[in-house]
């Protein structure tokens, strides 16, 4: 094969969304040759779609919070899946991290003595979410993009990694090529940060945008890594269901901690139907209680918000038992119950979202909502204090790596995981870069399979559309590995995936390299395939149901599977994957007496 | 479903021309919906960007009946049934293909803008350390902030277009937004008049309000941002103190019009 063009950094990152961004500026601070490189634009990763806010206990609205309600709020909106390492790192670090972004030009929305303003969220005691009035994700990418362009980092915009090369041990590089013109790009690099994102588009209602197509959690399985927590996706329980093209995408939780409740088509407040016992002592079982609670924090918490899990379970229930809206949905309003100046002030976007695309105008009508599939909490497993993945010179942070969410993730907790993690993983990449002189040889046999094996689907004359390919996928995760789960339905999936994996190897796309939508998906469909089958396996292992993970043929949380994590790594021929069990990190005394007092 | 008839830009800039396609569409779908069915049933390679498809992240911008959109935010019930709907490229940049355009120009000037630089925290007021920000000081740097850079400011703008001004070094509307907002964020301490003023081009603006009429997300970039850079910018210039006091330090050359020191790559061959 010609000469590819070849870069050599350091640390190389993979995603520029917000933990790519945070882990360069800090490996960049730390004197690493750092580069990022991102299969879209600098600025439109998915971040961007962050509504809510960053969850940190600043404590600029309620004193009372600290980092220790933080760490528990967390680990029982994870049904204490977490790795309780992540957790406390994590609560305890966001605050620095959100007082930083300030420092380098977020605005943030503030308090009447000019500090921090904090909203309330689903699954937090307090308010604790620090936000830009429903855009907060933009908010976050503009600010780190800005500063990691004034700080001169090297961005590769709109490449693809197919494949992380490895020295049989450890990383080496990354083989990539560029949208523009469909050119291979070979780096050699030291130290490689995982920071792609989710996997959202194996799923037909999502709202996940194309880039979602577990891209990183693929690269590290097949580099060797072992994956976690696979068979936790998290459905958001508020995604719009009306009209169809709008299908999934995000209604803020900010809605309802802004005072919005779900109702049924009955019109009647079904959430106090469904206060599981965990959360029983601190939940709101009147709507006068409820109602007070917004501004009244003695008083126990709406069931509006409990953790997403629950909300997506109840909802789901309702529709099927046949108390949802004309269009499979249920009635989220805001309308009636806050005045519509104030609904326009805190959440325009939500505002403007559905007058455009609905027809609907919030301050006077209900929305149409449904669950959406919208989190991964599996994937990458980490090392708690450095990001560090089990192949050597791996790292991973954001939603592609696992651990600090258990198996569901509390919202505003991505905002603050992105920006701790991405810090942590880049600094650990640096020093660890660091520690060594020259790097790894390049394989250049694996990089010239990999390109090659990229060329196929322009060889062959006639062939699969990777179109319909990745619409079969879409519908067969949907309906088979979906919010509730049996043995049956995913052994069905894991049939499917197996003859769309058949077909996705005999993909034929038209036109030539250049800026080609259809090659690029017929690649994706490697990633997606594979994460789709490492959910399902994952999905089949765990015979319980905690947070995002509900098995119908094993209603239950089951204690026994409380204390350990499914793994999954690619088999010794590399041509599968396989499936374990290892035990959950267990938490040390003096954190587990947190949970043993009995807060109200 | 109803069946519409789209007339979409293929190729590039010299070679390329619109071709029609048959498609269905279905109730209260976008624009994005339809050129998105197009891909998966005709044209499997028609190069088109986005990705949030909610009109959050500026990807999708095109020019649909030769009026800049998102591609995303634009329903197809805006238009008269049974007559073609022509989507382009955005025309101020290179065509890379179809509706792909090269926007490197902007990432350009974005570097060029000198970076927020926060005064101290006062020792008093902020002794906790963290900055203290008034709500109503706030909001004006807020509406800047909401820019999602599509770049259909930029788009049409005339003086990027205008092949006459070509090589003149110009930000354009969206870097004017940035620019405002660093000089009105409460605690920032630099000072870019000058670079606007002589490298920038804020001069040769001449207050068309086109940017902002395009503007999806209603900054008010005209209005908001980029007369008031003029008059901070011309408060500077015609004090004559401080006139003289460039003079005697850096031997500038005394202009306020936005003859450029410094001359940026064209942005876009029409």
């Amino acid at each position: 094969m010609a000469e590819l063009e070849t870069h050599e950094f350091d640390v190389l990152v993979i995603g520029a969304g917000g933990a790519g961004l945070r882990a360069a500026i800090e490996a960049h601070a730390r004197g690493a040759r750092t580069a990022i490189v991102c299969k879209s634009l600098l600025g439109k990763a998915h971040t961007v779609m962050a509504e809510g806010g960053v969850a940190a206990a600043l404590g600029t609205v309620y004193p009372e919070d600290n980092w220790e309600v933080h760490f528990r709020d967390t680990m029982r909106g994870g049904k204490m899946l977490n790795n309780w390492r992540m957790a406390q790192l994590h609560a305890q670090e966001a605050p620095e991290r959100v007082y930083e972004l300030e420092e380098w030009g977020a605005v943030w929305d503030r308090t009447d003595d000019g500090r921090i303003l904090q909203r309330d969220f689903g699954g937090h005691r307090f308010a604790r979410l620090a936000h830009v009035g429903d855009r907060t994700g933009l908010e976050l990418i503009r600010t780190l993009q800005q500063h990691a362009v004034a700080e001169r980092i090297d961005v590769f915009m709109e490449c693809t990694v197919l494949r992380l090369l490895t020295d049989g041990e450890r990383v080496a590089g990354a083989v990539a090529y560029r949208r523009e013109n469909g050119a291979f790009v070979v780096f050699w690099a030291k130290a490689v940060v995982l920071a792609t994102g989710g996997i959202g588009k194996a799923y037909k209602i999502t709202s996940n945008s194309w880039e979602y197509t577990g891209d990183g959690h693929a690269l590290a399985l097949w580099a060797g890594a072992d994956l976690i927590d696979m068979e936790f996706v998290q459905f958001h329980p508020t995604g719009m269901v009306w009209p169809p093209s709008v299908r999934g995408i995000l209604v803020t939780e900010g809605v309802r901690g802004d005072g919005g409740v779900l109702k049924n088509a009955q019109g009647e407040r079904f959430m106090f139907r469904y206060i599981p016992d965990m959360f029983r002592s601190e939940t709101a079982d009147t709507e006068e209680e409820a109602d007070r609670w917004y501004d009244d924090k003695s008083v126990r918490r709406t069931p509006d918000l409990l953790p997403r899990d629950e909300v997506a379970r109840a909802i789901n229930s309702e529709i099927k038992e046949g108390r949802g809206t004309e269009h499979g949905g249920v009635f989220l309003d805001i309308a009636s119950r806050r005045p519509a100046e104030s609904i326009k002030r805190k959440l325009p976007g939500m505002y403007h979202q559905f007058k455009q695309l609905a027809d609907v105008d919030i301050t006077r009508e209900p929305m149409e909502i449904g669950p959406t599939c919208h989190y991964m909490m599996g994937g990458v497993r980490v090392d708690a204090e450095t990001a560090a993945a089990t192949v050597p010179g791996v790292f991973a942070a954001g939603e592609v790596a696992a651990g600090l969410h258990g198996s569901n993730r509390l919202g505003g907790n991505s905002l603050s995981d992105l920006l701790v993690f991405g810090r942590r993983a880049g600094m650990a990449a640096a020093d660890y870069a660091s520690g060594f002189e020259g790097g790894p040889a390049l394989d250049q046999a694996e990089i010239d399979r990999v390109a090659a094996a990229a060329l196929e689907p322009f060889e062959r004359d006639r062939g699969e559309n990777p179109y319909a390919i990745q619409h079969d996928l879409e519908e067969c995760m949907h309906n088979l590995v979906g919010i509730i789960r049996t043995e049956v339905e995913l052994k069905q999936a894991l049939d499917e995936i197996a003859t769309l994996r058949e077909r996705a190897g005999r993909t034929a796309v038209e036109g030539n390299r250049q800026f080609n939508p259809g090659w690029h998906l017929a690649l994706d469909l490697d990633p997606m395939l594979t994460v789709s089958e490492c959910i399902t396996r994952a999905a089949l292992e765990r015979r319980e149901s905690r947070g995002g993970h509900t098995r119908d043929d094993y209603p239950t949380l089951d204690p026994e599977f409380g204390k350990l994590n499914v793994r999954v790594r690619r088999n010794g021929d590399g041509d599968g994957v396989v499936v374990d069990q290892i035990p959950l990190p267990e938490m040390p005394a003096d954190l587990r007496a947190l949970f043993e007092e009995k807060k109200p | 479903m109803n069946t519409v008839t789209m007339s979409v830009w293929r190729g590039g800039r010299e070679d390329g021309g619109f071709r029609d396609y048959r498609v269905e569409a279905e109730e209260g779908e976008v624009v994005l919906d339809v050129i998105h069915r197009i891909q998966a049933t005709q044209s499997g390679d028609l190069a088109v960007r986005w990705n949030c498809k909610a009109g959050r992240c500026g990807s999708c911008s095109a020019e649909i009946n030769g009026v800049p959109r998102l591609l995303c935010m634009t329903r197809m019930n805006l238009f008269p049934e049974g007559q073609p709907i022509t989507v382009a490229p955005i025309r101020a940049f290179p065509i890379v293909r179809d509706l792909v355009t090269d926007v490197s120009f902007n990432y350009e000037m974005a570097r060029r803008v000198p970076a927020f630089a926060p005064r101290p925290k006062d020792p008093e007021t902020e002794s906790d350390g963290h900055y203290r920000m008034q709500q109503q000081d706030i909001e004006r740097v807020q509406e800047f902030r909401r820019c999602i850079e599509c770049f259909l400011c930029q788009n049409v703008c005339h003086v990027i277009r205008d092949p006459h001004d070509t090589g003149r070094a110009f930000a354009g509307p969206r870097f004017f937004v940035r620019y405002a907002e660093l000089e009105m964020h409460p605690l920032d301490t630099s000072d870019r008049r000058e670079l606007l003023r002589r490298r920038m081009g804020l001069g040769l603006c001449n207050i068309t309000k086109c940017c902002t009429e395009v503007c999806p997300e209603d900054i008010h970039i005209t209005d908001n941002a980029i007369i008031p850079l003029k008059e901070r910018v011309a408060d500077q210039s015609y004090d004559p103190i401080r006139w003289l006091a460039r003079k005697l330090r850096r031997g500038e050359p005394d202009e306020s019009s936005a003859e450029p020191a410094e001359k940026v790559p064209p942005p876009a061959p029409d």
